[in-house]
């Protein structure tokens, strides 16, 4: 791909990255106590106890770096009307049908969508987390509450993953994507077609300079 | 016990064993005929070689304040004044109720670390314990409790050991005035029921036998004089059962949420598979001039009957 | 007890008075749910505290403490009032018949020959029976005459009105005669009651008449002898009955044998004392063998060196220059605190914890040149020097007294034989070697007394015989064994023993002897305790027997183990047959009776195995009336009758019964010493009646050492009523002040619905409960000696202290 346009800096694509990983680890450790049939995954941790250990500080450290990341990326993940329609046109997208889309900023509707299922998820995770994190919070807080936390921290992380494993489906799916969040560049034609309105923004911007 | 006797496992899937047939156990505690001397809690201290903290005294006779990883059962005093007066000193030896549907062997995400042996006795693997404390979730009567020595899950294991070689619990072998009885759960609700009868006679006209169906009974088990009104001995649930929510998060949630996963993996695959990836045509080798961006494969577009629209 | 903790699964009903026997006796306890689980029994607990024992019971009724001879004074003549009494046992087995002699006199509180300057009644001559000149006592069998006992009892106890009863003990009238009632039940010849009692009853004033009402209660119902039935004594230590049996009290010897007193220096005279003769033809009066008994503990004290010519030794005998009870513990420590004692051996006793009003005890033991103690535990009297805090705030440097800590072995690091409450002598086996350089008490005497010994040898000293001429047998002399030492106690035949009439060898010389019937008194037997004899037969341990077969299902299993006196099981078993020998009626299954030719049945007769119901033999045989006493006779220092007193610290300030004479407020013929009158307190001040007890965790201030103990009751508490509290301002866990004129105590405060405020001669009395148990050495959290709270005063007979009944101040701290 041509290094036309700069769409993430190195800082951006760390933390990006940084919150991947962290997702994987915490995910897998995660699915290791969520179902038997995943249980050997504990064993990359180092048996259960050291999945039971680390579990809740990757999931503190994901937290903290997808915050960061939501501080970079929030002001365009703003919804607008077009991306609700961009939303309801979706299917089109889906089939690569993409002509009678309307136009899309630095982010399309499904992005920003994911963009605060994300991070409704990830603070509804780190709440039941820390009601259900037996070891030094668990005792402050009511049985019932530690029950409704385990049952929504699992579904939390269901719909985190589900979503997740979109996004990387979505990255793969639109070539360029995941060069996009390696190198940080895009062609100006991958821009034009994905993101017309940020393009256009990015060649004002760099007209004016 | 044997490894044969186990009939079910946490965090285990498929079938236990299933070949040897043993008769289920019961411990019976004759909540009338206790006087709260603390002996069981004693005795269960030192067949198990447990010593908790010497603690203090919190306004009541109960000591030390609560269960812990070291004190496995406990005796629980409530002071009960009836309609008209009459008081009563309603003593419960608190502890594990081995029930026939453990809450603590259905949250365990660890497999092996909770077993439920054919005779009825719910034990904790500590070696295959990870900590999570997801028992104590499961548990609805407020049981297991995690170690701050070592971050395992004790709790009675309705001395095992001991009845595995035929020998009575130690907290029964102690009580000086018969109140707890250990035997074959049968046994238990006809002595239960002989008890009923005689507190029936001084007329506790509720009397009767704590076994709760909710749970699919339990092999610890309470002759009361008010069975009707459990909570009256220090907050005894009156019709336990696995919470709802735990029910969902270890039940239907564990198959439907691996499904999901996976299935949005499928069709991530079978999209990419069928319609393709989303290339911009100007960046493809060969590309000239602006992207046709609104042109599209005609193969997909044109060809395909099935395709979405 | 006359009985023992098996039998009472026989009793149709169980009153726990003056104890709490599921909190201090919790494994005798299976009994009491034994008779209800399966002799359908009922079970009443009458106690200022609704307790454990209370937790379990058909019936409950609080009392306010000290009161309990008010409760059972009008029980009585509710009882006579409502003709709810075993007429038959009453009439035949009992004193009522007797007439008492005109100088007895009852008036205003004083019985007949008070002595207001000595505190007591020097003059008993008035209670006595009227004298025949046939040398018997004088009897009314219609009960007619207006000095026969049961009159004499009777306006005794006119005065206890129900009313009056409630008034003075503060027990809800409603409940007052629920009870009753309900004890009244078993006044039917068949039905029976067993009462409980422990230290709740003994350590008052007048512990000893709660005792006596108790026992006058169980006679008229005819509950004496019976199985199912008696009055028992919880026994608070494990062996502190043989303990009593080997002669605990200053004034005793073995077997319930009394030291002579001063003036008796003639051994005739000794021995006829006591010896006595029976009061009504036929009657057995086994105290008539006296001598027998004596003479063999003499021989088995003394061995060769005692024969006819010296009187058995009789000047070897210390006597008693003080009245009975002799040098009690009071006394001594009375004694000790005015500096007239150099040095005392403290021998599995921990005084400064045990024994009323801390403060003085401990100035006490500061005046000693020495002191030693053997026990097996760092005991807080080894230690009173020690300055720990306000527990135990002393200025270690200005006491020099002297310290030996001999570190003793435990029961369960030595052979021996325990005594329980019921009598039972049962064996036991070492279970472990005692730690570190412990050793038993037994080796630690045997070296003391060879040391003693010699010094008496080589340097001489006044009065060296009764060491020097002491009989050791023993195989090690350092250390005899235990096995020794119960055979000695036992007792054997020292030459041949011979039937008179025939001439016919009953014993070879050497010979354990079978019991006590065999014992004589010409030197020829040897017994250190004639009521153990047959303990150790020549058939051996009789101790060491473990069959519980029951041929007969009413719990006597004379194979297990031994029972004094002669394996029998119920004292005065006799009673359990009517007059004609047959078991009353409607009795569940037979004790003792007559089968035409002899006494026989499931215990050991307490009779005279062949004498038939026809001639006349009554069933109390230690008496020489032949009959049980509702009459003390001369036996009791306060009257032959028990008559309520308040407790020294009375909370009502008055004695209800005589309200306008202070003189009789509590207890005229109990001892107090010079100085501790102006220690008692007064309501003004201290308003609230306090009562102390043992928990079940604990085992007084042994177990405070152990960890397991210390995790179920880790810390001190007072327990008061939820009514005091919110009148207090003090919740449940918060640290409360309790204190009286002696000193004070902390502790957590345990607010309950169990201590309701009473009303008493119209006040509100509140009462507060106060556990012992906690001091300041062990593994439990410190605490202060409950003991700093309670006055120096004991029941006028025996001197236990009054720890029951006391009063209190309580404030938030």
């Amino acid at each position: 791909m041509k290094h036309d346009i700069q769409r993430y800096t190195a800082g951006e694509r760390s933390n990006h990255w940084a919150v991947a990983i962290l997702f994987v680890l915490a995910g897998l450790s995660g699915l290791a106590l969520f179902h038997p049939a995943l249980f050997w995954l504990s064993h990359l941790f180092g048996g259960g106890p050291w999945t039971r250990i680390l579990h809740p500080f990757i999931g503190i450290a994901m937290f903290l770096f997808f915050i960061w990341l939501v501080m970079r990326f929030m002001s365009h993940n703003m919804i607008h009307k077009r991306d609700v329609q961009w939303l309801k046109q979706a299917g089109d997208v889906m089939a690569n049908r993409e002509g009678n889309m309307p136009e899309v900023g630095r982010y399309n509707g499904g992005q920003k969508l994911l963009f605060w299922v994300l991070l409704v998820c990830m603070l509804l995770l780190l709440v039941t987390g820390i009601v259900i994190w037996r070891e030094y919070f668990s005792h402050l807080f009511g049985i019932e509450l530690i029950r409704l936390s385990v049952l929504l921290h699992a579904l939390a992380a269901l719909v985190l993953i589900v979503s997740i494993i979109v996004h990387i489906y979505a990255g793969i799916w639109v070539k360029g994507s995941v060069g996009a969040m390696l190198t940080g560049w895009v062609s100006k034609g991958w821009a034009r077609k994905h993101h017309s309105l940020w393009y256009k923004e990015v060649e004002k911007g760099e007209n004016k300079h | 016990m044997a490894t044969q006797d186990i009939i079910a496992r946490s965090a285990t899937t498929t079938h236990s064993p299933s070949i040897r047939q043993i008769d289920e156990v019961a411990k019976l505690i004759d909540v009338s005929k206790c006087i709260g001397c603390k002996a069981c809690q004693v005795a269960c201290s030192e067949w198990n070689d447990l010593r908790d903290e010497v603690g203090h005294n919190h306004g009541t006779y109960e000591s030390p304040a609560d269960l812990s990883a070291d004190s496995w059962t406990l005796m629980r005093f409530a002071e009960h004044e009836d309609e008209a007066g009459k008081l009563e000193w309603l003593i419960r030896k608190d502890g594990c109720m081995h029930c026939a549907e453990p809450g603590c062997l259905t949250a365990c995400p660890s497999p092996g670390a909770i077993v439920q042996y054919a005779n009825g006795i719910v034990d904790f693997n500590q070696d295959h314990c990870i900590g999570c404390g997801y028992c104590i979730t499961g548990c609805p009567f407020d049981v297991p409790r995690i170690s701050k020595k070592d971050n395992k899950a004790y709790k009675c294991s309705l001395c095992s050991d001991r009845v595995g070689v035929g020998q009575e619990p130690a907290c029964v072998k102690t009580c000086p005035t018969g109140a707890i009885v250990f035997g074959s759960k049968e046994d238990m609700k006809d002595h239960a029921a002989e008890r009923i009868v005689d507190l029936k006679s001084r007329g506790y006209e509720n009397a009767g036998l704590y076994d709760p169906p909710g749970v699919g009974g339990t092999h610890v088990m309470y002759v009361l004089h008010h069975a009707d009104k459990p909570a009256l001995y220090s907050g005894l649930p009156a019709d336990p059962s696995i919470d709802p929510m735990v029910h969902v998060w270890k039940g239907v949630a564990k198959p439907l949420g691996l499904l999901a996963m996976g299935a949005t993996a499928l069709i991530g695959f079978f999209h990419y598979l069928r319609v393709g990836r989303n290339v911009v045509e100007e960046d493809e080798p060969g590309a000239v001039g602006d992207a046709a961006v609104h042109k599209v494969d005609p193969a997909v577009h044109e060809f395909d009957p099935k395709a979405p629209r | 007890m006359t009985n023992h903790w098996t039998d009472i699964k026989n009793a149709d009903l169980v009153l726990i008075m003056g104890g709490n026997a599921a909190e201090a006796h919790p494994c005798g306890f299976k009994w009491v749910t034994e008779a209800k689980a399966h002799n359908n029994a009922k079970l009443i607990v009458v106690d200022p505290r609704f307790t454990r024992s209370a937790s379990v019971a058909d019936l409950y009724a609080p009392i306010r403490t000290g009161s309990d001879i008010a409760f059972l004074g009008g029980l009585i003549s509710y009882l006579i009032e409502n003709d709810k009494y075993q007429h038959e046992y009453v009439r035949n087995y009992t004193d009522v018949s007797f007439i008492v002699r005109e100088g007895y006199d009852f008036e205003a509180g004083f019985f007949s020959g008070y002595d207001e300057a000595k505190r007591g009644y020097p003059d008993k001559s008035g209670w006595g029976y009227e004298i025949g000149e046939d040398g018997f006592a004088k009897v009314d069998p219609t009960l007619s005459h207006p000095r026969c006992v049961f009159n004499l009892l009777k306006k005794h106890y006119s005065r206890y009105t129900p009313d009056m009863v409630s008034s003075i003990c503060g027990t809800p009238k409603t409940q007052m005669m629920q009870v009753w009632d309900t004890i009244a039940e078993t006044s039917a010849p068949g039905k029976v009651m067993t009462i409980m009692y422990a230290l709740g009853w003994t350590q008052h004033s007048t512990g000893s008449q709660m005792i006596r009402a108790g026992a006058m209660l169980q006679l008229l119902l005819g509950n004496i002898g019976m199985p199912g039935g008696g009055m028992n004594a919880l026994r608070g230590h494990s062996n502190i009955q043989g303990l009593t049996d080997l002669g605990l009290l200053s004034n005793l010897l073995p077997g319930y044998l009394t030291l002579p007193s001063d003036a008796e220096q003639d051994y005739a005279a000794y021995i006829a004392k006591r010896a006595s003769k029976p009061l009504r033809p036929g009657q057995l009066s086994y105290w008539q063998n006296y001598e027998k008994f004596h003479v063999s503990l003499m021989k088995a004290w003394y061995g060769k060196n005692v024969s006819a010519d010296n009187n058995w030794g009789y000047d070897w005998l210390p006597k008693l220059d003080a009245p009975a009870p002799g040098y009690d513990v009071l006394k001594v420590f009375d004694m000790m605190y005015q500096g007239k004692v150099n040095g005392y051996f403290c021998q599995g006793f921990n005084p400064i914890a045990s024994f009323p009003n801390k403060a003085k005890i401990g100035a006490a033991l500061a005046k000693l040149k020495y002191l030693v103690i053997m026990d097996p535990l760092a005991t807080e009297t080894s230690e009173f020097w020690r300055n720990v805090d306000e527990f135990n705030d002393v200025n270690t440097a200005d006491i020099q007294t002297e310290v030996f800590r001999l570190p003793t072995s435990c029961f369960a690091e030595e052979d021996g034989s325990l005594v329980n409450s019921g009598r039972w002598l049962q064996w036991h086996w070492k279970g472990a070697e005692p730690p570190g350089k412990a050793r038993t008490d037994i080796q630690i005497m045997a070296g003391l007394y060879h040391r003693l010994r010699n010094m008496y040898a080589t340097d001489g000293g006044k009065f060296p015989d009764p060491i020097l001429n002491l009989d050791w047998p023993y195989l090690q002399p350092d250390e005899p064994s235990a096995e020794e030492l119960a055979r000695e106690y036992s007792g054997k035949a020292i030459t041949d023993l011979t039937d008179p009439a025939t001439g016919a060898l009953l014993v070879k010389g050497g010979d354990q002897l079978a019991g006590f019937a065999q014992l004589r008194a010409d030197g020829s037997t040897s017994s250190g305790c004639w009521l153990f004899c047959g303990s150790w037969t020549q058939q051996g341990n009789q101790m060491a027997r473990r069959d519980n077969s029951d041929p007969y299902g009413i719990g006597q299993t004379l194979g297990w183990a031994w029972s004094w006196p002669a394996n029998r099981r119920i004292l005065y078993n006799r009673a359990s047959a009517d007059v004609s020998g047959k078991p009353w009626q409607d009795l569940k299954k037979p004790l003792v009776f007559w089968n035409g030719k002899s006494w026989g049945g499931a215990d050991v007769p307490d009779f005279k195995a062949d004498s038939p119901p026809e001639a006349g033999m009554n069933p109390f045989i230690m008496n020489p009336e032949g009959v049980a006493r509702f009459f003390a006779v001369d036996k009791m220092a306060e009257g032959p009758f028990p008559e309520h007193y308040e407790p020294f610290e009375t909370p009502i300030g008055r004695n209800p019964l005589h309200p306008d004479d202070p003189r009789v407020t509590s207890n005229p013929a109990a001892r107090v010493f010079k100085g501790d009158m102006e220690l008692f307190g007064s309501a003004a001040d201290f308003p609230y009646a306090a009562t102390t007890y043992r928990l079940t965790e604990h085992f007084h201030f042994w177990t405070k050492h152990c960890r397991l103990n210390a995790i179920v009751q880790p810390e001190q508490f007072v327990e008061i009523s939820e009514a005091l509290g919110k009148e207090l301002g003090i919740a449940a866990g918060d640290w409360v002040k309790v204190s009286s004129n002696r000193g004070y105590i902390k502790a957590v405060a345990v607010v309950t619905k169990r201590l309701k405020p009473l009303t008493v001669d119209g006040k509100t009395v509140h009462q507060i409960g106060i556990p012992i148990h906690w001091g300041f050495s062990g593994t439990a959290r410190n605490g202060y000696l409950t003991n700093t709270l309670t006055p120096f005063v004991g029941d006028a007979n025996t001197q236990t202290p009054e720890f029951k009944s006391f009063l209190v101040n309580v404030e938030k701290a």
